[in-house]
């Protein structure tokens, strides 16, 4: 249901693929309208109809924001990962139709900054690219540092660097070249922004160094996307359908309530954004909570659950669902 | 003693903390009158941060009482003013060559307090990570809603409007953007039908 994920009914344009990893996927709406304008920064949630099995995962869409007759995403290979975007990049041709929700942004630009400080680490770049030109234009006060492993798995890094060469600056990982982050957020004009997208410990990292050197936790905006992670099959009350459902091993709780027809609310799908929030009304075992929404006393407190990304183990657990 | 405890009241009002150090490359102090004993207080608690701040100080009407006890401070650098329109310019500059991680700290009145956050959210610091602590006097900066002047120092409710003479009533509605709180007038029903005038908080 939910909030914001009205449906797009699209058609795959194009497909680009962009190094050993990354290809990009190209959508025209199929009933040959315009597509909304969106805010750099924003993703979609594209559903697979992947056999049985029903995917819904967001990517961040980086197309030109203002562009209403593309929506572009880029999608990176994750050999390990539950099969998303494996399904992308196995089963998906030119000309299959698809659904997209509208777009809904989690990680928008604070447009009071005085200055857009942005830092990339691998597919991170995604927002940027549909940020950038929105800066673009309305001639707005950025840079990029982008940190990737090596040339040739560089996404976009060519595209970036030709139009845009004094503002965007590159870090490869096998060439032993590192952002300089403490020398990088040292005297930075008041009302910097600084906005970061990459892995986990990158985030932490700039948020951490960030509090250190004084920044306001309010000119500090990140997106980490979790990705929901298998585990142990568990069984669960729905109190407000009044349905005992199985979650499996590789799906989210949030997946086999949608599998069984109930109408739970959500976003982001990846821990975020706090839409999917859910209280718990009993227990008997333990919560494996691996959201960053609820406080670290609301984890403990047993009371509420993430249903996007975490989950339970024990006998029994009931949502008010 | 310089402190007073507001009651509580609607949302729009500015709430006060104490300051308190807090990490951070440079540190600027903007304060008036018995704002200096806020000032005083972080240094007990931190006095290598207030030994390397910049203190921008306007004495008001307390006049040499805390300046020689500020100055024992040694902060890295420090401007007495003889009132804010003074002193401003002095802060603008000190803000548009600031860097991030500056960390600012307010206190005094809430006219004062109110002025510099404004610079202070211009120059592009959200407000949320200002400091800010009352002392002294419980008067307001007050904005006439129906002329516009300001009238700084309002301690009277109702006062008279300083430029345009209408009876106003002192709101608990505050602007950030104009750092006053709005006087409505009293009497525009029933002209010359004006209450006497209490002073606020008594």
């Amino acid at each position: 249901m939910s909030a914001g994920t009205d449906k797009i009914a699209v058609t795959i344009s194009n497909i680009v693929k962009l190094n050993d990893l990354v290809t990009r996927f190209e959508f025209k709406r199929t009933d040959g309208e315009l597509f909304p304008t969106f805010s750099g920064g924003a993703h979609t949630v594209i559903e697979m109809k992947d056999g049985d099995i029903t995917r819904l995962n967001p990517y961040s869409l980086m197309s030109d924001p203002r562009d209403q007759s593309t929506y572009m995403i880029s999608v990176r290979r994750d050999d390990e990962g539950r099969g998303g975007s494996l399904f992308m990049h196995n089963n998906v041709s030119v000309g299959d139709e698809m659904v997209l929700s509208y777009p809904v942004n989690l990680f928008s630009l604070d447009l009071r900054a005085k200055k857009h400080l942005m830092i990339a680490g691998g597919i991170g770049i995604t927002p940027f690219m549909a940020q950038i030109k929105q800066l673009d234009h309305a001639h707005g006060n950025w840079e990029l540092h982008y940190a990737c492993r090596s040339e040739a798995l560089g996404s976009y890094v060519d595209e970036l660097t030709s139009t845009h060469p004094n503002d965007v600056n590159i870090y490869y990982d096998d060439q032993k070249q590192f952002i300089d982050l403490e020398n990088l957020l040292d005297g930075q004009p008041l009302g910097t922004h600084i906005y970061v997208c990459g892995p986990k410990g990158m985030i932490d990292w700039v948020r951490g160094k960030a509090a250190e050197l004084g920044w306001p936790r309010e000119a500090v905006h990140y997106e980490e996307f979790l990705a929901p992670q298998p585990g142990k099959p568990f069984e669960v009350k729905l109190a407000v359908s009044n349905k005992v459902i199985q979650v499996g091993e590789q799906e989210s709780l949030l997946e086999a309530m949608e599998r069984e027809g109930v109408d739970a609310p959500y976003l982001c799908r990846g821990g975020a954004c706090g839409q999917c929030e859910t209280n718990v009304i009993g227990y008997d075992g333990k919560f494996i909570h691996r959201d960053h929404w609820l406080e670290e006393d609301e984890h403990a407190s047993g009371k509420k659950i993430m249903p996007c990304v975490s989950r339970f183990e024990g006998k029994t657990l009931v949502l008010d669902r | 003693m310089s402190k007073f405890k507001f009651p509580e009241s609607i949302k729009s009002r500015p709430v006060y903390g104490t300051l308190e150090p807090r990490a951070g490359k440079a540190h600027l102090f903007v304060a008036d009158a018995e704002g200096a004993e806020a000032i005083l207080d972080v240094a007990k608690a931190d006095k290598d941060l207030v030994a390397n701040a910049h203190i921008i100080y306007i004495p008001k009407n307390t006049g040499d009482t805390y300046v020689k006890k500020l100055e024992a401070l040694k902060p890295q650098q420090m401007y007495v003013g003889p009132s804010y329109a003074a002193s401003v310019t002095r802060l603008q500059r000190t803000l548009a060559d600031a860097h991030m991680g500056l960390q600012v700290y307010l206190t005094g009145t809430e006219g004062l307090m109110g002025q510099a956050m404004l610079e202070a959210t211009n120059a592009g610091i959200p407000y949320t990570a200002i400091q800010t602590e009352h002392r002294g006097s419980v008067a307001r900066r007050m904005q006439c809603v129906h002329c516009k002047g300001i009238t700084e120092d309002v301690i009277m409710d109702p006062f008279v409007c300083s430029h345009c003479g209408l009876n106003l009533f002192v709101r608990d509605h505050y602007s950030r953007r104009l750092a006053a709180y709005q006087g409505v007038c009293i009497d525009a029903e029933d002209p010359g039908n004006v209450p006497e005038a209490v002073e606020l908080y008594k």
